[in-house]
């Protein structure tokens, strides 16, 4: 019993607040789900959803403000998290798109490639490998990449290494998936040669 | 405690380290003259031995030694994951955001993944996880329904397969030989979501609040269906309609795409969580066993002592008393 006793404290505690990352002084839950846990199971307190822990976004505002909030996220690190910035150029697999405050709310697919912000006159580029980039009506950039790496990280003759040898795999390969997995390797290669260069 | 009752019938056993090790992880047993024993020593005379309280006391102080190296093994752990933990939850927001949040859709085919931890003595996050489980399996059971479970991790598994073996469709153990990275979840995302029909995924866990507090959570996901059928009937994510969508051929193959990255990303931040809940988890339980330990060989101590100086006087007693028998 003593064991749960440290358990129960921080609990009653946790209203007060406490300064950890994500978790809101009054969490909000979804009250349907709530009603419906405690109907068929009224031992257990029902579990915490996402939406209580995540700050809530703004609302739409009826003017178009005068700069975009971009929350660029890796499975890693929170590259970019609520950051004021004037223009953000993505990767779509439709090709490079700018994104301005007031855009239309998108949901956009990228391929590997460069991202760029624009934030006065200082541009920051990423080379981002793949993800999804959603553009909210409310002008919140949320973009999730898989890997992201500063150009300036990356290494000239390792790249030109990788291309000659994916380009010679896929003439090679043999099953489907291997000339998947060597169209895939071209592809990540040749728009790191492109980043480079242009 | 029915060992404490053995201990006390047959006074001269020693409790082996197993039992004894038991006992003071549950709480404190009360060790008194059940530990005394008498032996017959030289010349007949009799002595009470101390034997057996100091082998219990050897074995009780290892068993303490045991527990806090344990904490600390779990402490340095902690630290290193909650670094990751901490960064990666950045990577659901966005989706949630987009999507929302629906815990009480009713769909016709749920799949719950619990991911729980492969090692034990880590307190009760795991008993927790799998009672929310069948919480939910509960919740989502009725005509025309049916519920799955993915099994993360060897104690769920172990809790699960004993009363719902026949709705376990996959099992996945030691997902924590390797330290965990992106790709190796990811892999196994898309292995759950090609061999398991679903329209709700939910995935339950315990979210790492603090050292001493660990939130059981749940994160749904809904197939690229329903997504569909939620967003043009105007439910929760009727916004999403609103939404221009670039890139693919279609845009059910977007949402496709969109939801397997969510799930993966989910399950990323979700099994981080649950690891570092896991070594916080076992800091406390190893912290208060050692505690318990401790207590208990302090009440070991005094019984000693109290032996120790009781023998001394009946041996003084026996030769004052054998003196004076000789000269008075």
């Amino acid at each position: 019993m003593f064991r749960q006793a440290p358990r129960l404290l921080a609990r009653s505690m946790m209203a007060r607040s406490r300064p950890f990352s994500d978790v809101p002084a009054q969490p909000a839950s979804d009250s349907a789900f709530v009603e419906a846990w405690k109907k068929v199971i009224p031992n257990i307190d029902p579990p915490q959803t996402p939406l209580s822990f995540m700050k809530p976004r703004p609302t739409t505002p009826s003017s178009i403000p005068s700069k975009i909030t971009v929350n660029f996220v890796l499975p890693y690190q929170s590259e970019l998290s609520a950051k004021e910035v004037d223009m953000v150029i993505i990767p779509a697999t439709t090709g490079q798109m700018g994104v301005l405050p007031g855009h239309v709310a998108t949901i956009a697919e990228l391929k590997p490639g460069i991202m760029s912000v624009h934030e006065g006159s200082e541009v920051t580029k990423y080379f981002v490998s793949s993800g999804f980039a959603f553009i909210h009506a409310n002008s919140v950039a949320d973009v999730v990449a898989v890997e992201a790496v500063p150009v300036d990280h990356i290494d000239p003759s390792l790249v030109q290494k990788g291309l000659a040898e994916f380009t010679q795999k896929l003439s090679s390969a043999s099953t489907d998936l291997e000339k998947a997995e060597a169209q895939i390797g071209v592809d990540v290669h040749s728009a790191l040669n492109s980043a480079l260069t242009g | 405690m029915a060992m404490a009752a053995a201990l006390r019938r047959e006074g001269r056993r020693f409790a082996p380290l197993v039992s004894s090790s038991s006992s003071i992880l549950n709480s404190g047993v009360t060790a008194r003259s059940s530990l005394l024993s008498e032996e017959l020593g030289p010349q007949g005379a009799r002595s009470i031995s101390t034997q057996i309280v100091r082998n219990r006391m050897k074995s009780v102080k290892n068993i303490q030694k045991i527990t806090k190296a344990m904490k600390m093994v779990a402490a340095s752990k902690l630290r290193a994951i909650q670094v990751r933990a901490e960064n990666s939850r950045g990577l659901w927001q966005p989706f949630t955001a987009l999507l929302g949040d629906t815990p009480s859709i009713g769909v016709k085919k749920n799949v719950i993944v619990t991911i729980s931890s492969d090692k034990g003595l880590c307190g009760g996050i795991n008993s927790t996880s799998v009672k929310i489980s069948k919480g939910f399996y509960k919740l989502n059971s009725g005509p025309d329904k049916e519920t799955k479970y993915v099994i993360l991790g060897e104690k769920a598994k172990a809790q699960l397969v004993r009363d719902s073996k026949k709705h376990i469709e996959m099992c996945i153990t030691e997902l924590q030989k390797n330290p965990l990275n992106y790709t190796q979840v990811s892999v196994l995302a898309d292995d759950i979501l090609k061999n398991v029909e679903y329209d709700a995924l939910r995935i339950v866990f315990n979210k790492f609040h603090s050292v001493v507090s660990f939130l059981p959570t749940v994160a749904t996901i809904l197939s690229p269906e329903v997504v569909e059928r939620e967003s043009e009937s105007g439910g929760k994510l009727g916004d999403l309609d609103s939404y221009e969508v670039e890139g693919g051929e279609t845009k059910a193959e977007v949402l496709q795409n969109l939801t397997e990255f969510q799930f993966s990303c989910v399950m990323f931040n979700a099994v981080l969580e649950n690891a570092c809940s896991e070594q916080g988890a076992r800091m406390s339980a190893m912290d208060s066993s050692s505690r318990n330990a401790g207590e208990m060989l302090d009440r070991l101590t005094l019984t000693y002592n109290r032996t120790r100086q009781a023998s001394i006087t009946t041996e003084l007693i026996e030769i004052i008393s054998g003196a004076s028998a000789l000269t008075g």
